[in-house]
Formats: structure tokens, C-alpha cells, sequence
């Protein structure tokens, strides 16, 4: 459940185009500290749009999104996520050319980040710790998840987004992400989670929050969905 | 590429220079003239594969920071009568403010249309050295004389049409840019470098202001091809539009190619290569560039990341 706190990250109003046409319509989302929201909606729903959007990839046309009291749209996108917010994007990308360990070390050095930062994240993925030398191109897809959300994590972010972490892995690497999660979760980390797999939503969510044709239809607490679980039906049509 | 030991990766590359030292002494005038020549046209490639290789920028542009350094360097001994060392560092300094000015305009593209904006600038460049014939001497050029190429260092002086002279300087030149270079690849900045060339987006994901990462190395990229240049209107004596001509941005992107993009050593081998096997089938027949054209075939077929680059992948994973 929510932890009562203040917000880590206000979406306000926002719209966003691609060229022409419009995908975010007047979004309003609210990330509490310390909390998993996942972003749930069928396939061009904006969920993905939305997280480009805080990383200031996708401009805004209008609207806000703040992040404890910094208004991120005002900023470079290379300057979000030294404002604390980290983003793992679909399919990973990697540098593929790159060993795990200088993987990590882009990763740290981003932020000017040192050993004990190093050290913590690969307690998180103890598995990396043996592909250390290894090129990461050559990593299966859950260690390559796995690098991506470590590489993420180098920066410290107090807001990260995970965009479908969990799409194509065998379900042994699906419960350590999701493993993953809720460790990040105990560590003060606030967590946005784009996710189309229900079960995924209801074992290490918060919070979901229906998004459908660029708009929050809906946000409700997770236990509120495993004992009506209809929201989903309504929005995605499973369940 | 894997983690290379530093001693490893420096001992290979101060052994390549002790080879070139001690080939001056053996190689016979014809081939102890090309190499010299082959030194300072790697310092080029050098150059140009750094922004190549290790940023993934495609320039076919690179002619005009090569003629600048030439040019920069040439002009000042022949019109005003600059020492050496001062018409070398004139030569670099107009590579470099040429580049920063490139870079700044050119860098707002990406891709194809990175490859077509510098071919302009760079075609933009030859015509005024053509239109300006008065002072650059046209498409006959300028022959710097014998007696302005002289360098006084302490109470010595070295005649730099002297055969010896001018291949330990060009070997200095080559030297000293292929231990920057490797150090600045094997650098943070060399690493944030080539993630840029891996997903760029990414590197931006990551916080790293990857504008300003490639306009810097635009920037060191067009400083190093101008210091080529420079050296070559001094070591050589001549200065000439041709130089600027797109032939001289393609020639560089193909040396690397051929020598292996984003290894140190690719652009000496690249050169090495195309300069011998270019001098040794002309000897045999006047169609030659068909000889070099199917030589370029089989190598592009067996050695598809170039010849370093190969070795890199097959054999020597750490070979910077």
C-alpha cells in the first residue's frame, strides 16, 4: 500500500505531440515518495509517451511535471536525470560494445558516483558480479534487464522509470526483477512501472493508474484491484 | 573490446615507434621519403578516426581541417614569414578554430545529413582557396622554399628537407598524437565517447551533455588532421588545393576502414597499406587501380571490421 508522504514526482495538465498529433491530452499523475505506480493501458495509450515525457525526451506542450519542487520540463534532457530521475528504457540499448563493468562505470560516472555506489547496485544483481569482464551484447535478456536497471541505479535516482522490464524474459528473471523492485522499493526508491502483464501489476504494485488514449482515466490501490478486479477489464479488455 | 591492461596496450604502441625509429636507418631514400610521408598522412587518419571510430560521426569534411592546418602553416612562412614552429601552431590553430566553428553548425545533424553538410563546408573551402589565388596560389599552389624550412631549437638547426630531419619529425608528430590518442581513448571522455557512438539517446539518458561531448571532439578531431597538414606544408614544402578537394575527405574515411575504425593502430596500418599497395601495382601496369580495387574486395571480404579490427576480434580482444 501507499505510504502516506509527500509527492516524488507531480504530472500536471501535460500534453505532448508527436508532430502533429496529440498523445498526451491534459495527463495529471502523482507519484507519492517511495511507492511502485504502475502505468497500465493497451498498446499506444501514452504510457511509454509519458515516461519520455519526464526525461524531457517528448516535449511538452503544456503542463507541468515536478519533481520534488523542480519543474523538469524547463530543463536539458541530459539535465534530468542529474535531477535525480533515472530511466530504463524498452529493449534495454545497452552499449553493446561495452563489458558489464564499463557499463556500470558510464553509469557512475555520470554522476561522478564511486565505489560504495558500485558495490551497492551489484548486491542488487549479484549475478553481474561474474559477467563483470564480459561484453554485455553477449548477456542473456534478463542479465542485460538486469545491467540496464544496474546502470540506472549508479545515479541514485530518488524517481526511477521502468518501461516494460520484465517483456520477453523467462519467468525465473521475471521474479527477480520483480524481486528487484520491491528491494528498491524498501530503499526509499519511488518507482514508475510501465507493465502490460497483469500479474506483474498486482505482485509489486502500489498503486495502478489507467491510462487510455493519452488521458489517466483512472488511479486505484492495488488491493482495491485484486478485490474488484473489473478496471482492468474496462481498460484492457483482460482479466 | 574487452579490458585491456595499460602496460600491455602501451608497450604494443611504444614498440610500433621504436620499429619506425629503427626502419630509418635501414630503409633505403625511395621508401624512407614514403613512410615519412605515410606518418604524417596517418596523423590524418588519426584524426578523422576518432570522430569516426569512436564517436560514429561520418564526416566527409575532414579535407578542409587538413588544408586549414596546410594552409594556416604554409601562408604564414611563405606571405609573412613565420618561423616553423611558429607556422605550425598557426596551422593547428586555424584547424581548430575552423572546427569549433563546423562543429557548432554541423553537429545540429546527425547521420546522412551530417556526412552531406561537412562535404559542403568542405567544398566551400576548396572553392575559396581557388577564388583567393592570389594569396593561396591556386590550383598550381605554393612550393614553400628550402631556406624558410629550417627549425632552430637551442643554437641547432635542422633542415627539414633534410631527408633524416624530416623523418624524425614526422615520427615525433605521428608519436606524439598516437600516444594522445590512445590515452585520450582509453580516457573517461574516450569511454563516454564511444557510448555516444552506441546509443546516444541513451548516453544523454544517462546525464552526459552529449552536444558538448562531440563538439569537443570535433574539435581535437580537426586540431589533429590540421597539425598533418601543417606538418606536410613544412615537411613537403608544398601547398596545394588539391588537398582540399573531397578526394582528401575520402581518402581518410578509407584509410581507417581498410586499418580497422576505433583501434589506434588501424589508421597507420589503413595508410600503410593503401600508400604500398597502390606504389607497388603501379609498377607493374597502368591500370593499377584495378589491382587496388579488387585488393580493397578481398580485404573487405576476409577483414570486414579492417585489418586491426579483425585481429581485434579474432585474436587480440584487448588490443585498444
Amino acid at each position: 500500500m501507499t505510504e502516506a508522504g509527500s509527492k516524488a514526482l507531480a504530472i500536471a495538465g501535460l500534453d505532448c505531440f508527436y508532430g502533429e498529433v496529440q498523445v498526451l491530452y491534459g495527463l495529471d499523475l502523482v507519484l507519492e515518495k517511495g511507492e511502485v505506480l504502475c502505468l497500465f493501458g493497451r498498446n499506444g495509450a501514452g504510457k511509454t509517451t509519458t515516461l519520455k515525457a519526464i526525461m524531457g525526451l517528448v516535449p511538452a506542450a503544456a503542463g507541468s511535471i515536478r519533481l520534488d519542487g523542480t519543474e523538469l520540463t524547463s530543463l536539458a534532457a541530459h539535465d534530468v536525470p542529474k535531477a535525480g530521475v533515472a530511466y530504463v528504457p524498452q529493449g534495454r540499448r545497452l552499449f553493446a560494445e561495452m563489458t558489464v563493468a564499463e557499463n556500470i562505470e558510464i553509469g557512475l560516472m555520470a554522476r561522478g558516483k564511486g565505489k560504495a555506489v558500485r558495490e551497492n547496485v551489484l548486491d542488487l544483481f549479484p549475478l553481474l558480479r561474474q559477467r563483470l569482464r564480459q561484453r554485455s551484447g553477449t548477456l542473456s535478456g534478463g542479465e542485460q534487464q538486469m545491467l540496464a536497471m544496474a546502470r540506472a541505479l549508479c545515479l541514485e535516482p530518488q524517481v526511477l522509470l521502468l518501461d516494460e522490464p520484465t517483456e520477453g524474459l523467462m519467468p525465473s528473471m521475471i521474479a527477480k526483477i520483480r524481486e528487484t523492485v520491491a528491494k528498491l522499493r524498501e530503499r526509499g526508491v519511488s518507482t514508475i512501472l510501465v507493465e502490460q502483464r497483469v500479474d506483474a501489476v498486482l505482485s509489486v504494485a502500489d498503486r495502478v493508474c489507467f491510462i487510455e488514449n493519452g488521458r489517466n482515466r483512472e488511479t486505484v490501490d492495488v488491493e482495491q484491484l485484486r478485490a474488484d478486479p473489473s478496471a482492468v477489464r474496462r481498460y484492457v479488455g483482460v482479466g | 573490446m574487452t579490458e585491456a591492461s595499460p602496460a600491455k596496450a602501451y608497450s604494443l604502441h611504444l614498440g610500433v615507434i621504436a620499429l619506425l625509429f629503427a626502419l630509418s636507418f635501414v630503409l633505403p631514400d625511395y621508401h624512407h621519403g614514403l613512410i615519412a610521408r605515410i606518418m604524417v598522412l596517418a596523423v590524418f587518419a588519426m584524426g578523422y578516426n576518432l570522430l569516426f571510430g569512436y564517436v560514429g560521426l561520418l564526416s566527409l569534411g575532414h579535407a578542409m581541417f587538413f588544408a586549414a592546418g596546410l594552409y594556416g602553416a604554409g601562408l604564414s612562412v611563405y606571405h609573412l614569414g613565420w618561423s616553423v614552429p611558429a607556422a605550425f601552431l598557426a596551422g593547428i590553430a586555424c584547424g581548430a578554430l575552423l572546427a569549433l566553428v563546423i562543429g557548432v553548425l554541423a553537429l545540429r545533424t546527425s547521420g546522412v545529413a551530417f556526412m552531406i553538410v561537412t562535404m559542403m563546408f568542405a567544398q566551400v573551402f576548396s572553392l575559396l582557396m581557388l577564388y583567393f589565388a592570389v594569396w593561396t596560389g591556386g590550383d598550381q599552389g605554393l612550393v614553400v622554399q628550402q631556406a624558410a624550412r629550417v627549425l632552430t631549437l637551442g643554437g641547432t638547426t635542422l633542415d627539414l628537407t633534410n631527408p633524416t630531419v624530416r623523418y624524425m619529425s614526422a615520427l615525433a608528430l605521428f608519436s606524439i598524437v598516437l600516444l594522445a590518442t590512445l590515452a585520450v581513448v582509453r580516457s573517461r571522455y574516450g569511454r563516454v565517447l564511444v557510448a555516444v557512438r552506441e546509443n546516444e539517446e541513451r548516453t544523454k539518458m544517462l546525464g552526459y551533455d552529449t552536444f558538448s561531448n562531440k563538439l569537443a571532439a570535433v574539435v581535437v578531431s580537426g586540431t589533429i588532421c590540421a597539425a598533418s597538414g601543417a606538418a606536410y606544408a613544412l615537411l613537403f614544402g608544398y601547398v596545394g588545393s588539391s588537398f582540399a578537394s573531397v578526394q582528401y575527405s575520402i581518402l581518410p574515411l578509407l584509410w581507417v576502414l581498410l586499418g580497422g575504425a576505433a583501434t589506434a593502430l588501424g589508421p597507420l596500418i589503413g595508410t600503410l597499406f593503401m600508400y604500398y599497395v597502390t606504389d607497388i601495382t603501379s609498377g607493374f601496369t597502368s591500370a593499377y587501380l584495378l589491382i587496388v580495387g579488387v585488393a580493397l574486395i578481398l580485404l573487405v571480404l576476409f577483414f570486414p571490421k579492417g585489418i586491426m579490427g579483425s585481429i581485434r576480434q579474432r585474436w587480440l580482444g584487448w588490443l585498444p
